[in-house]
Parts: structure tokens; C-alpha cells; sequence
């Protein structure tokens, strides 16, 4: 385990600094000129250019720049928003508790909705229960998370005007926005789901605890389900990504405040120190969360720990 | 034996792939396919025929576009604006009067072009990085699966928005964002199956007598990675037409007038309570073709890698 754990930690680093390379790079991989193209739509002195360039140090050797960058993001320096002049991570702070309730909340719905789906098809294989489920699924992946924010909302708040179509705050506004995102995921979830419940039920185990004369539901939930459980926990890594990605749609959809419309907004006004800071704060995230799922899998599945 | 949830690809649709079997990353090569075999059990399999009958419906669409539709797709006409499905217009007018089929219609070809060029992006680069790191393996395996690393460290659209703001919102840096997005699941995917060719016997002995190292890549290598390749890809295609008519929507993509379907969703939207046709049909025509895309990759994983498919 130790070995495993160690590896693991190290093998976290490169990336880390590779992620930040790739970040304060973005800056300097603009075609032309960064300022012109960040000031482009206004009308600017050459002292205010010169100003926003000290601004950003981008008079500084590049080594410099790097360097000032890292200690920066290490401290929770991220820049400031050339358009708002708030520091970039206040910025995200306030943006931040939305979009993580809402992947959150994307996250329970599609685990609730695909593992039933997913069990019910395999347990059901070849019913129509089944094929409806996997139909439906199939819908499910091939649908633009945009659209289907746009359905629901013509559905449940123009026409039933039973949730609110825009904006944040209460519980009421997270519904249609939750669902949006859960919706597509949990049909990824249902379809990976009754695959490997279908390879687990064939397993021997399972014929045994049939007949030794255990309800159904017992050998489906507490033998098969546990084991085809594995692979999903396996993904929920992956689509926490994907959640965390699907947010900056499903955000703009209903004009939700968080960091997917945030990031929407910086790239369209080319505020650059804004989108840097985002795109650094979601990747380093995604980085620690895939090491803690990993970790969390070592300790679940012991293969992994003395392999 | 390391494993990282990572190994699962980048996007969903090679997630699908890869997720598709319990074993854990192990590379995957797919079992030769029989040549003479290959069309009739791809006919067997329902799934893919329709797949297969939806996308040629959607290509014949965009090839005779500019005969079959019944308007300008630009063109505007503000006394006609927003009127409900007709037999003059049978998809109804937007806000600008302009024909939905026709743009619809338009809108086939640039979805079909964005997904396709995407995709050709990541698998000439994909693959390309695959072979190479997998065939000479060492401090090359090492630096260039680093940098694969570095760009599965952001999930999602992220990467591709990330490129989009470099480059700047328009069609072709769009296909150039969404191909690159997508290139470490292709050298992932290639890298894995190269690793376990490259110890096969007439390998071994292409290199004894004497083959150049491109030579074994090209003739002995590759072909055993083609398979899985073509199945995410097929895959990879329905992903990358969702992640630019989203990227559209949002405004960082194509531009107007474009008639692209993730722009006309968005176009769309502010007139939703009335004129539903408006976003309604763009958003159909996505569905369709990315489920046909999905229907054709399911079948195809079927066909031609059988330890993978899902028992029915």
C-alpha cells in the first residue's frame, strides 16, 4: 500500500507542473499580440498598454513570469480580472459553491437514475423493460445537454410553471439546472452499469448463492450489485469531469451564476488573467480528485494495493 | 499493476469503449477481423444498420444540401419572420424570416464536416504519438505520455475551451479545439495495443531481418491497432459534433450567419415559449446524427472487437 501510495503522490507532480507550464504558456500562445488582443475593442493610450502589460508582467523573462506565476498560484495568487479588477480567485470563491451543489446534485441524480435503470435492465435482460431502459439510455447519451435544459425548461417553467427557468439561489432553482446535467450522466452510468451486471450474474457465485435458496434480491443487490459497483466507482472520477465540464452549458443555459459561466463570459470579453486562473483552478481540482478516487480504490480493491 | 481511472479515455463516448469491458486498462487489441465476414455479421447486427441507414440519410442530406432545400439558408426576410411550420416552410421561420429546414438542411454539412475533421485531427495525432511511444518505449514512452497527462489533467470541453480562447472563436479553430481535446484517448488507446504487438514473434523477426523501425510500425504494428481505432473513432465523431454544436451555443464556435445547429439552438432559445420550432429542430438534427454515430459504434465494437461487447 505504502509503495502504491507513494507512486501514486510522485506521479502527480510532473503533471502539476506540466499543467501549470501548459496555463501561464496560454497567455503567450495567442497569435499577435496578448494586450492588443485582450484591449482589441477598446479604445487605448499607449500608457494604459504598457500599464496592463507591467500589469501582467509581461515585460519580466519569461523564467521570471513563470516563476512569479507558480509562487502566485501556490499562495492563492491567481492574477486579476482585467475587466472586473477583482483578484481572479475572489472571483471564483464567489462563483465556486454554485457550481460545486450543482455537480453535486448532477452527481446524485445520475447515480440514483442509472444504477436503477442499469440494474433493472440486466435483472429484466431481454424484456422490454430492458430495451426500453437501454433505448431511453442511448437517447440519453446522444442528447445535447443545451437542449435538453431548453425541453425542460419549456416544459416545467414556461408551460407548468412549477420551477423558475432562470438565475441561482434556492432549491427551486437547482431542480431543472440538476437535472440537465444528471440526466445525460446517468444514462452513461445505466448503460455501464447493466453490462457489468450482466457479466457478474453469469458469475459462479452468484448461481451458488441462488442455490443455496437466497431471495433474488439479496443476490442481486448485496452479491451482483456490489461487484458490478467496481467499474462505476471507477468512472465517478471521470464524471465528476464530465459534471464539472457539462457546468459551464447547463450554467449558461439557465443563467446560473458559477465557474462554467464565468469561464463562458472571460473567454467572450478575452479577459485572459480570469480564464488562466479558472483553467488552472478546474484542472489542479480534477488532478487532486482523480489521485483521491484512485487512492480510494486502492484501498477498496486490494489487487490494486499488491499488485 | 498501476491503474489510474484516467486510463478510461477522455470523453464519454471512449468511455463507453473502454468501460465497456470490467478489465481493468488492460490495452486492448481486437481480434482480427474476418475479412469475408465482416459486412454480413455487421448486417446482422440491427443496431448498426440503423446507425449506418441514419448517417448515409444525413451525408446524401449534406451533399445535395443545396438542391434539396427549399430556401437561401441566409437568406432574410423580415416580413416572414417567425412563422409556425407551413407547407411554404415546413419547419417554420426564425426571427430573421429565414427558412429553419433550409438552415437545418445547411446546418448538416458543417456538423458532419466539424465531426469528422475533429476527429481526423486526433487520430492522425493520436495514433501518430501512440506508435511512437509505445514501439520505442523508454524515456520517449515516458516524456510523451507526460504530456498525454498534462492534457487529460483537464477534463472535458475544458481543454478545447481553453484552445478556443487562444485561438479565438471560429469554425476551423473550433475543429482544431475539439481534435486536439481528443488526441490522448487515440495515443492511450494505440499506445496499449502497441505495447503488446510489439512482442509478437513476426515483429521479432521483421526486426532480424533487418526492417526499418518505420517500416515494422507501418506494415506490422499499425495494422493491429486499426480496429479499436476505427470503434472510437466512430464514437469520437458523435462526441465531437456534441462538443461543437455546444461550444456554438455558447458563442465560441461558429459565428453568424453561419447555419450551424448549436448556434441556431441558441439563436433559438429567447423565443422558446412561442416559436418552439425555432430551437426544436436544431436539436433534433443533433440527436439524430449523434445517435446515429453512437448506433454505428456500438455495432462496429460488436463486429470487430467481440471481447468487448456487452452479452444480449
Amino acid at each position: 500500500m505504502g509503495k502504491y501510495l507513494t507512486q501514486r503522490l510522485l506521479s502527480t507532480i510532473p503533471v502539476l507542473i506540466g499543467v501549470t507550464i501548459a496555463v501561464f504558456s496560454m497567455l503567450h500562445l495567442v497569435p499577435g499580440d496578448p494586450i492588443q488582443m485582450m484591449l482589441g475593442e477598446f479604445q487605448t493610450s499607449p500608457e494604459q498598454m504598457a500599464q496592463l502589460q507591467s500589469q501582467l508582467h509581461l515585460d519580466e523573462p519569461l523564467p521570471q513570469q513563470y516563476g512569479r506565476f507558480v509562487t502566485g498560484a501556490m499562495q492563492g495568487d491567481l492574477g486579476y480580472s482585467i475587466r472586473s479588477k477583482r483578484p481572479v480567485m475572489d472571483e471564483i470563491k464567489d462563483n465556486l459553491p454554485s457550481t460545486i451543489i450543482l455537480t453535486l446534485s448532477g452527481l446524485a441524480i445520475a447515480l440514483t437514475i442509472g444504477l436503477t435503470l442499469g440494474v433493472i435492465a440486466a435483472v429484466k435482460q431481454n424484456t422490454w423493460v430492458d430495451l426500453t431502459s437501454m433505448v431511453v439510455a442511448m437517447l440519453g447519451v446522444s442528447m445535447p445537454s443545451f437542449w435538453l435544459g431548453l425541453l425542460l425548461i419549456f416544459a416545467f417553467s414556461l408551460k407548468l410553471e412549477w420551477f423558475p427557468a432562470t438565475g441561482g439561489g434556492d432549491l427551486r432553482h437547482l431542480v431543472l439546472p440538476a437535472m440537465t446535467l444528471g440526466l445525460g450522466a446517468s444514462a452513461i452510468i445505466a448503460r455501464l452499469t447493466r453490462s457489468t451486471m450482466l457479466e457478474v450474474l453469469n458469475q459462479e457465485y452468484i448461481t451458488t448463492a441462488r442455490a443455496k435458496g437466497l431471495r433474488g434480491s439479496v443476490v442481486v443487490l448485496r452479491h451482483a450489485l456490489r461487484n458490478a459497483l467496481i467499474p462505476t466507482v471507477t468512472i465517478l472520477g471521470l464524471q465528476f469531469g464530465q459534471l464539472l465540464a457539462g457546468a459551464v452549458v447547463v450554467e449558461t443555459v439557465f443563467g446560473r451564476p458559477g465557474i462554467g459561466r464565468l469561464i463562458v463570459s472571460a473567454i467572450l470579453e478575452k479577459d485572459f488573467p480570469l480564464v488562466q486562473g479558472i483553467v488552472l483552478f478546474i484542472a489542479i481540482s480534477y488532478v487532486v480528485i482523480n489521485l483521491l478516487v484512485d487512492l480510494l480504490y486502492a484501498v477498496l480493491d486490494p489487487r490494486i494495493r499488491f499488485g | 499493476m498501476r491503474f489510474s481511472i484516467r486510463a478510461f479515455g477522455l470523453d464519454n463516448a471512449v468511455a463507453q469503449v473502454s468501460t465497456a469491458s470490467t478489465a481493468p486498462a488492460s490495452p486492448t487489441i481486437a481480434a482480427p477481423p474476418r475479412r469475408g465476414g465482416f459486412i454480413s455479421r455487421m448486417r446482422k447486427s440491427k443496431v448498426a444498420v440503423i446507425g449506418f441507414v441514419t448517417l448515409a440519410f444525413l451525408a446524401t442530406v449534406a451533399l445535395t444540401a443545396p438542391i434539396i432545400s427549399p430556401a437561401d439558408p441566409n437568406e432574410v426576410a423580415p416580413r416572414e419572420a417567425l412563422q409556425a411550420p407551413s407547407t411554404a416552410h415546413p419547419f417554420g421561420t426564425d426571427q430573421y424570416g429565414r427558412d429553419v429546414l433550409s438552415r437545418v438542411i445547411y446546418g448538416t454539412r458543417i456538423s458532419l464536416l466539424v465531426g469528422f475533421i475533429a476527429v481526423s485531427i486526433a487520430v492522425v495525432t493520436g495514433t501518430t504519438l501512440g506508435l511512437i511511444s509505445g514501439y520505442y518505449g523508454r524515456w520517449i514512452d515516458i516524456t510523451i505520455m507526460r504530456f498525454i497527462d498534462v492534457m487529460l489533467a483537464f477534463p472535458g470541453i475544458l481543454l478545447a475551451l481553453a484552445l478556443v480562447s487562444i485561438l479565438g472563436p471560429n469554425l476551423p479553430n473550433l475543429m482544431i479545439a475539439v481534435g486536439v481535446s481528443s488526441v490522448p484517448s487515440y495515443a492511450r488507446l494505440v499506445r496499449g495495443s502497441v505495447l503488446s504487438a510489439r512482442e509478437q514473434v513476426y515483429v521479432e523477426a521483421a526486426r532480424v531481418i533487418g526492417a526499418r523501425d518505420i517500416t515494422i510500425m507501418r506494415r506490422h504494428v499499425l495494422p493491429n491497432v486499426v480496429a479499436p481505432v476505427i470503434v472510437v473513432a466512430t464514437l469520437g465523431v458523435a462526441a465531437a459534433i456534441l462538443w461543437a454544436a455546444s461550444l456554438s451555443f455558447l458563442g465560441l464556435g461558429s459565428q453568424p450567419p453561419t447555419a450551424e445547429w448549436g448556434r441556431m439552438l441558441s439563436e433559438g432559445r429567447n423565443y422558446l415559449r412561442e416559436q418552439w420550432w425555432i430551437a426544436t429542430f436544431p436539436g433534433l438534427a443533433i440527436m439524430m446524427t449523434v445517435l446515429g454515430m453512437n448506433l454505428l459504434g456500438d455495432g462496429l465494437r460488436d463486429t470487430l472487437d467481440p471481447r468487448q461487447r456487452v452479452r444480449t
